[in-house]
């Protein structure tokens, strides 16, 4: 099989041009940028390392950048099954051009997100005055930014097994006896969990390295609200390269791992549905 | 990761069973849970923009967005996208001719390699390219000898957004092209067609639709950088200033309506950007559901 699949392919040219461009491209525009990040940690001693990617401020902003991007992954988890939920079973009118907006965080950029939300949030904005506690310029502004800008996530992952779902399980669930919630709960929930675990988790990673949105509805005050890319930008704006890179290479770390949690995930769910 | 997600198909919804519906009243209430929660995080931001935009009136809405700054953040901002996509588009159909037309050792690699810029955060997006060609960087003193500026200068703004938009084309194409299969174009060229003529009239017609949808994402991402860009931009005025910098720098300064006025710009496009991307989903769909 293997043989033939390669004596097959023989046919069609071009194999040498489009690899050829693809691994120098690729090498000139993202590898060799990226190994810089290695180059500048290797220079650095250990203890430099530690001492810049350990200090207080730098602790403090990982706690931030991850608390928040959990509190918005979830929240996103959440919605974004519902909004699935909502957009693929019921009808309602308006409901294309909701379904097409939801993709706007993919779409408007990040800066104009931010000085939105800012907007709306800040203590004399439309959401920030009815409110009895501040928003904006707090931690809550950052999960409202982060929330933003995974929204799509999880909803886009899930609306396509919704649709797919066979609607014969859950009348042959309830023809059982089974009550409505009782056929989400045991029938269809557990179909959508590992899509929903891929939204969150794809969220959850955008969410850790976003700047844009965040800056400005932050406020950015030291070691209260301040994300971890917004102290590389500090540190570069110091001239300390090295310090910055220190960070980065953290944050880096922190991606892959996320990047092969996603891939476990998706093997994961492809294993379940091929038995 | 930072990216989208692709395109994806599914079957034509089925009519209702039986037991398969919820009541009335459950509708409605998780109906208006999941439009509340928009409204919130979506809707009420984006009539923001526009609200704020006019709220100092038309005039000074004109004088915000036809002001030199303001022009020459609109052209430098067009200026690279015009750069990075077509270069983005090239690479994206060459990755995936070579990785669905042909059997090779490490392709998933490739794959993850190709993905990796969603992976990473944009302000490192922009910090590579400081440690590359920065005034301390590895080709820094060689560049400042040769009198070059990549840092602080346009080709940096186009090389960092190039970074962050670089997969878009290609994980779109990739997933398609490995669907379709190699059959057509293997006919072609048992038929005595040259490469070339297989692709302009065999492969690409197929993947147009795709191929335009990634190219509408990479533009998307490509106009509104902002973190990546701002690293390397150096924010000088009417030099290196595109138009999220312009935004951020306008807001900075307390000019909300002049901001929002630039920002209602980005934000039409925005929209533009979906409606092409509704109609090229549906497009796209339709070409499926007519070859099965």
């Amino acid at each position: 099989m293997r043989k033939a699949i390669f004596k097959k392919n023989q046919v069609l040219p071009g194999f040498g041009l489009t690899m050829g461009y693809t691994t120098l491209y690729l090498s000139i525009l993202v590898l060799l940028p990226l190994s810089m990040i290695l180059l500048y940690t290797a220079q650095m001693g250990w203890e430099d390392f530690w001492d810049t990617v350990l200090d207080p401020r730098v602790v403090a902003s990982y706690k931030l950048s991850f608390g928040a991007s959990l509190a918005a992954g979830l929240i996103n988890a959440i919605f974004g099954v519902l909004l699935a939920w909502v957009l693929v079973r019921y009808s309602f009118p308006g409901k294309k051009i909701i379904d097409g907006l939801v993709d706007l965080p993919f779409a408007l950029p990040t800066a104009v997100a931010g000085i939105a939300l800012t907007t709306v949030y800040a203590p004399n904005g439309w959401i920030g005055r009815l409110l009895d506690f501040k928003v904006a310029f707090t931690p809550i502004g950052v999960v409202i930014a982060l929330t933003f800008i995974g929204l799509p996530f999880v909803v886009r992952m899930v609306q396509p097994v919704l649709q797919n779902l066979e609607k014969e399980v859950e009348e042959a669930s309830s023809s059982l006896g089974a009550s409505r919630f009782q056929t989400f709960r045991k029938i269809i929930f557990p179909e959508l969990l590992p899509a929903a675990l891929s939204g969150f988790t794809l969220a959850f990673a955008r969410s850790l390295g976003e700047y844009g949105s965040v800056v400005f509805i932050a406020g950015n005050m030291p070691m209260k609200t301040e994300i971890t890319p917004l102290l590389i930008m500090t540190k570069l704006e110091q001239y300390d390269y090295t310090g910055a890179t220190a960070i980065a290479t953290v944050m880096l770390v922190t991606s892959f791992i996320l990047l092969f949690l996603i891939n476990l995930i998706q093997w994961w769910t492809n294993r379940k549905f091929i038995h | 990761m930072a990216g989208n997600v692709p395109i994806q198909f599914s079957t034509v919804p089925q009519k209702q069973p039986a037991g398969t519906s919820d009541p009335k009243w459950v509708q409605w209430l998780l109906i208006t849970i999941a439009l509340a929660f928009l409204g919130l995080f979506l809707f009420l931001p984006l009539i923001t923009v526009f609200i704020q935009a006019f709220a100092k009136g038309v005039n000074v809405y004109i004088e915000a967005i036809t002001n030199p700054e303001a022009l020459s953040a609109i052209k430098l901002t067009i200026l690279v996208a015009l750069i990075a996509i077509p270069l983005n588009a090239i690479f994206g159909i060459a990755s995936a001719w070579a990785i669905t037309k042909f059997q090779f050792r490490g392709k998933n690699i490739l794959i993850t390699l190709i993905d990796l810029p969603f992976a990473v955060s944009p302000v490192i997006a922009g910090l590579v390219f400081i440690l590359l060609f920065g005034s301390r960087g590895l080709f820094g003193e060689w560049l400042f000898d040769n009198d070059i500026k990549i840092v602080f200068a346009v080709p940096g703004i186009v090389l960092a957004t190039i970074f962050v938009t670089f997969p878009f084309v290609s994980r779109e194409l990739i997933p398609l092209m490995q669907a379709q299969g190699t059959a057509e174009e293997e006919a072609s060229i048992t038929l005595g067609a040259s490469g070339w003529k297989t692709f302009w009239y065999v492969t690409l017609p197929n993947i147009k639709w795709a191929l335009l949808y990634g190219m509408i994402l990479c533009n998307a991402r490509a106009i509104g950088e902002f973190g990546a860009v701002s690293v390397v931009s150096g924010h000088i005025r009417g030099l290196t200033n595109t138009m999220p910098l312009h935004i951020e720098i306008l807001y900075g300064e307390y000019q909300f309506a002049a901001a929002f006025a630039v920002a209602s710009l980005m934000s039409l496009m925005a929209i533009f950007t979906l409606i092409i991307k509704s109609f090229l989903e549906w497009k796209a769909k339709k070409q499926i559901s007519t070859e099965i």
